[in-house]
């Protein structure tokens, strides 16, 4: 019969006109946000960057500019050089994450957010000082050590450098065991993670 | 007495929401029937393969995710298989497990979108369109719970998957299981018997095999015409040879053969998403290889996958640097378009619109 169809597909229809929306009205609700979630607003720990640049050599669209110079201890002793500049153009980025991937020390993380909006391009750029002051809140992409402590940052607290690597760094195991290493930290905010422990 | 007319020559595009994408279209009518059409492009070249030559072979993946971006992960597929046959490394079996699961739902989500915008194409603004995303969303949720991104997933690496899927993805998944042949059957409900929909498609743009086989047509388009040719079957990558499934096949090769050979291969994805997730392994997901991969020089190797929209292939060359010394993509859209206009003469302005609907193609793939 001409028309079957039709009323078929009305039926459809009515169904999904009493059923609750599946959409959200954004900015006043959010959709969950998975903890894998490849974000902006990098994370990046000052204490366990080497400024090996690994990172910048892995970018794709060569976007993270870094300027390091020997710090005041030594380098052989495996401590680290001093980071001056890592400037991240977040306007040209793709996050796709091979930086975070290329990171040998944990210190680098993808962060969660997506909501950057700005006039200027110039403004898409994350200085040093921006990163070392930002709330550390690092997504679990390629970081099994956060996954598996089931890490949300969405909800969970900020964390400091100790707690997010894979304790793979010769010196970090030696201050482990109990050794005092003098490290120099660039202050850039009013506090770092050192001072809040 | 006949009022004389004369042939008028239109564009439409780049920017027109029917040509999916920035594609041109300069159309020569007669009155209101098609004389001519030629598919112009070349709007959205962002010269990948030019970009390929100039990058490690693992930093080429990100820019596969932008050539089909609705289908992003059979992209990764298909340039990890052709890196893998150039550097001659071996997948574990879990990795090729999880890269069949989320290249099926990845076929799942695209087919979706072609089906959703064939419908608005037809007249049908926006409702049909939501339920098939709506469907889509939930996948793309599962990517995102997997890979941290929707779109540009990057999951795939040479030598495995870049990692296993976290904890909570396997219930979410089975979730989507259940809930799949509902909402699918919601759609073929709303529309496979539509008495509109029937009229509009049916004996609409019909492709005969022969003219398909000439143009080397592949993917849905290649199997509403009647025959039942995929490089799963035809020649099994990854664990498709373990895997059971049918090749859904047209008749007529119309726009509702091309309609309705992707709601069923919609169907057939959840078949071998289910048995992925029944035979899944345990064990290793990437084979270990060093971050900067130098094929031997002189390599050649071609890798291809049935992408959602066809024959997708990476032919690559080394010549021992660690970069590609050429990447030549065969890309489906791009040949399944060269055919629009054995479609098309003779038909009518709406009708290019459903016509071209229904051939699915995605500019960035074309013009790459």
């Amino acid at each position: 019969m001409y028309g079957l169809g039709l009323a078929k597909g009305l039926m459809v229809t009515m169904k999904n006109f009493i059923r609750p929306p599946f959409t959200v009205q954004y900015p006043e609700e959010r959709l969950p946000q998975h903890p894998r979630f490849r974000g902006e607003e990098f994370v990046w720990y000052d204490e366990r960057c080497t400024g090996c640049a690994s990172c910048a050599k892995y970018c794709p669209l060569g976007i993270i500019k870094i300027v390091t110079s020997p710090s005041e201890t030594a380098v052989l002793e495996g401590d680290k050089y001093d980071i001056e500049v890592f400037d991240i153009d977040i306007g040209r980025c793709m996050f796709c994450g091979l930086c975070v991937e290329a990171c040998p020390y944990d210190a680098l993380f993808m962060g969660s957010g997506f909501e950057r909006g700005r006039y200027q391009r110039k403004d898409l750029v994350i200085s040093v000082d921006e990163l070392r002051q930002a709330v550390k809140r690092p997504s679990t992409w390629f970081r099994p050590q956060l996954e598996n402590a089931r890490y949300d940052p969405q909800e969970g607290e900020p964390l400091a450098w100790e707690d997010v690597g894979r304790e793979k760094w010769p010196w970090h195991k030696q201050e482990k065991a109990g050794a005092k290493i003098n490290r120099t930290v660039h202050r850039g905010g009013a506090e770092s993670s050192q001072d809040k422990k | 007495m006949p009022i004389r007319t004369e042939p008028v020559t239109i564009n439409i595009g780049p920017q027109h929401p029917s040509t999916h994408g920035v594609l041109r279209l300069r159309v020569t009518f007669d009155g209101e029937v098609i004389v001519d059409v030629e598919p112009i492009f070349g709007y959205l070249h962002r010269g990948s393969e030019k970009l390929a030559e100039e990058r490690n072979y693992v930093q080429v993946l990100t820019l596969t995710d932008r050539l089909d971006y609705v289908a992003s992960m059979t992209n990764n597929q298909a340039y990890c298989l052709a890196v893998e046959k150039l550097m001659g490394v071996e997948v574990p079996e879990r990795a090729q497990y999880l890269r069949v699961m989320t290249a099926e739902l990845q076929r799942m989500a695209s087919h979706l979108v072609a089906a959703g915008f064939l419908l608005q194409d037809l007249g049908a603004l926006a409702t049909p369109l939501m339920y098939c995303f709506r469907f889509r969303e939930k996948i793309l949720d599962l990517f995102e719970m997997l890979c941290g991104a929707r779109i540009t997933v990057s999951y795939m690496r040479p030598g495995g998957v870049f990692a296993d899927a976290p904890e909570d993805f396997w219930p979410a998944l089975d979730r989507l299981m259940g809930e799949a042949p509902e909402l699918l059957g919601e759609l073929e409900q709303l529309l496979m018997e539509n008495e509109i929909v029937l009229v509009r498609t049916k004996n609409v743009g019909v492709l005969p095999l022969d003219t398909a086989i000439a143009y080397s047509i592949s993917g849905p388009v290649l199997r509403a015409s009647g025959l039942p040719w995929d490089w799963r079957k035809a020649d099994p990558y990854d664990v498709y040879d373990r895997m059971q499934f049918d090749i859904p096949i047209g008749d007529r090769g119309d726009n509702y053969d091309r309609f309705r050979v992707r709601i069923e291969e919609v169907k057939q994805s959840m078949r071998i998403v289910s048995q992925c997730i029944e035979q899944m392994p345990p064990g290793p997901i990437r084979t270990e290889l060093p971050f900067v991969l130098r094929p031997p020089a002189g390599a050649e190797a071609y890798g291809r996958v049935e992408a959602p929209k066809g024959e997708l292939g990476f032919y690559m060359v080394s010549d021992g640097s660690i970069a590609p010394y050429r990447c030549k993509i065969r890309s489906p859209s791009l040949i399944n378009l060269t055919v629009l206009k054995e479609l098309l003469v003779g038909w009518k302005l709406a009708d290019m619109i459903v016509t071209l609907g229904s051939i699915d193609i995605n500019m960035g793939e074309v013009d790459r």
